[in-house]
């Protein structure tokens, strides 16, 4: 398989099934794991700057013997691997914008690679702020599913591999705040009406006082966009994998009350303007000739309300995942297959867009 | 809308800063908020967060250790290196740290005793010992529910893994 590909592909996340999936976007879960005889990345970086030339090279040592460790998985058998290093910009935003990897991944490519398997569901980063920061994806409310398969591909890249571990303190980690489990487990969840009843800051404080995170559509340090929330566990040192994953999936299952709640107080109280709402966002992505990135993601989280609420009948829920994806910076000038400007990109995806949703 | 900053390219990011109780709303273009966010890491990054942490145990007056001069004898960082930039230089830090680093992890996640999963290969040795902090761990908690029953149990077989690793 090569990159261009994936883009014929539906990621497994993106194809709006699984449990919950209205308001459930997509689970993750991400294991970080480092080798015990290999120096953090960015320290191995950072030694290797400062040592001559004929020492070896203690990063690409450490990418080598993880790319053979995944070669020998029985799980990682149709994996596709990329060396940073050798990819253009719009590539490795490509893979960004799937979420198959970190913006910081994307960003000093020293050593660093990153391996996806054919269906998207699993991506292993190497040398990102640990040696190996692996993860399983899957649609909807379903991180259960995604540990039980992360863990298989977890014991089997530990019988080649060997991990730096302590009894008492677990998996060892670059940062402490990692430590223990290695674990993070997020959920995204879509919360239009909330936001709409302006009930989101109460919820996302409370979530921050139970030592949770809330995180934008991109993950670490990105802003909500479209109304996409990201959360998950910060304690990754004491509880069990499967106790956090209980313990977020508790809080996860409130707040699917609480925008169900809401989204039925529209609905009996604010139907006309709600309505309103909607077929305008629907009516601006059909005829647009010039749109934003931005503007699009706020008016098909709009679309995509309408689609849960029976409002838009014709349009399913994968095509407007899917349009959150391809109409994205990098995705675009992947379908063109060239570079373009960012008033070239505003044209193309108005373009994409109305030919994806008028032939229905 | 156009950047707040550059005025020139449209606003794709939106920060919410507080200054001073006063909120202050920003709109940015891609490249300006790459500036002003590596200019916020560097005014509070999360290594000085953590760094700051550490600092906590300066509390009550008294010299205290604070592990500045150590160094990890596999990888050569430092404790300060460490508190600078937050990050640790290679798994042994953990043991070369480890008198500084518990009170720091009991900080961030409240616990310093791993339940989770562990390496296949981990030796037999370090699994029993897992095995039984996780019995001990039952053992307390069975104790605080006051399930009495569960409590006897969960000592007799404690005092028998006890027993066949003091043999070992």
């Amino acid at each position: 398989m090569q990159l261009n590909d994936l883009l014929n592909h539906t990621s497994e996340w993106l194809k709006g099934s699984g449990p919950n999936s209205d308001i459930i976007i997509s689970s993750r879960i991400r294991l970080a794991r480092n080798l015990d005889k290999f120096p953090f990345p960015h320290w191995a970086n950072k030694k290797q700057g400062e040592e001559t030339l004929d020492s070896i090279n203690e990063g690409e040592e450490t990418l080598n013997s993880i790319k053979d460790g995944i070669a020998k998985s029985e799980f990682l058998k149709r994996t596709i691997f990329f060396k940073l290093d050798e990819m253009d910009s719009v590539d490795k935003q490509f893979l960004v914008e799937r979420h198959l990897m970190s913006l910081d991944h994307a960003q000093n490519t020293e050593n660093k690679a990153v391996a996806i398997d054919d269906e998207e569901i699993v991506s292993i980063m190497i040398n990102e702020e640990d040696h190996i920061r692996m993860q399983v994806m899957q649609s909807g409310f379903n991180l259960f599913e995604a540990w039980n398969i992360i863990k298989r591909i977890d014991d089997s890249l530990a019988k080649d591999l060997n991990f730096a571990f302590l009894p008492d303190w677990g998996y060892l980690t670059a940062c402490p705040t990692n430590a223990g489990t290695g674990m993070r487990g997020s959920v995204m969840l879509h919360l239009p009406a909330l936001v709409m009843t302006r009930s989101i800051d109460r919820v996302l404080s409370a979530i921050s006082k139970l030592s949770f995170t809330t995180r934008g559509l991109y993950g670490e340090g990105t802003q909500a966009m479209g109304n996409f929330f990201q959360i998950s566990n910060q304690v990754s040192l004491g509880p069990s994998e499967d106790e956090i994953i209980e313990s977020i999936n508790g809080l996860i299952r409130q707040i699917i009350e609480q925008e169900n709640q809401a989204r039925e107080g529209l609905l009996s109280k604010n139907k006309p303007l709600l309505e309103d709402r909607i077929n305008r966002s629907l009516g601006i992505l059909k005829n647009a000739r010039i749109i934003s990135s931005q503007e699009t993601i706020e008016l098909l989280s709009m679309v995509r309300l309408g689609s849960d609420l029976e409002m838009i009948k014709d349009i399913d829920r994968r095509t407007i995942n899917e349009l959150f994806i391809i109409t994205q910076p990098a995705h675009l000038q992947k379908i063109e297959n060239k570079k373009l400007s960012p008033e070239e990109r505003d044209v193309k995806r108005a373009q994409l867009i109305r030919s994806k949703l008028n032939i229905l | 809308m156009l950047c707040d900053l550059c005025g020139k390219n449209p606003a794709t990011v939106h920060l919410t800063e507080i200054i001073d109780e006063q909120m202050n709303e920003l709109h940015l273009c891609e490249d300006c908020a790459r500036k002003k966010s590596a200019a916020m890491e560097q005014q509070f990054g999360l290594s000085d967060l953590l760094a700051g942490m550490a600092e906590f145990d300066k509390s009550g007056g008294k010299e205290l250790d604070t592990g500045v001069g150590v160094k990890c004898p596999r990888c050569g960082l430092t404790y300060a290196d460490f508190k600078k930039i937050g990050r640790l230089g290679c798994g042994e830090c953990y043991n070369a740290f480890r008198k500084y680093l518990a009170p720091l992890l009991k900080r961030i996640h409240g616990s310093t005793q791993h339940t989770g999963k562990s390496p296949v290969k981990v030796t037999k040795i370090m699994k029993k010992k897992i095995d039984l902090q996780e019995l001990r761990n039952r053992l307390q908690k069975a104790i605080e529910t006051e399930a009495f029953e569960e409590a006897a149990k969960l000592r007799d077989q404690i005092r028998e893994l006890e027993k066949k690793e003091n043999a070992a």
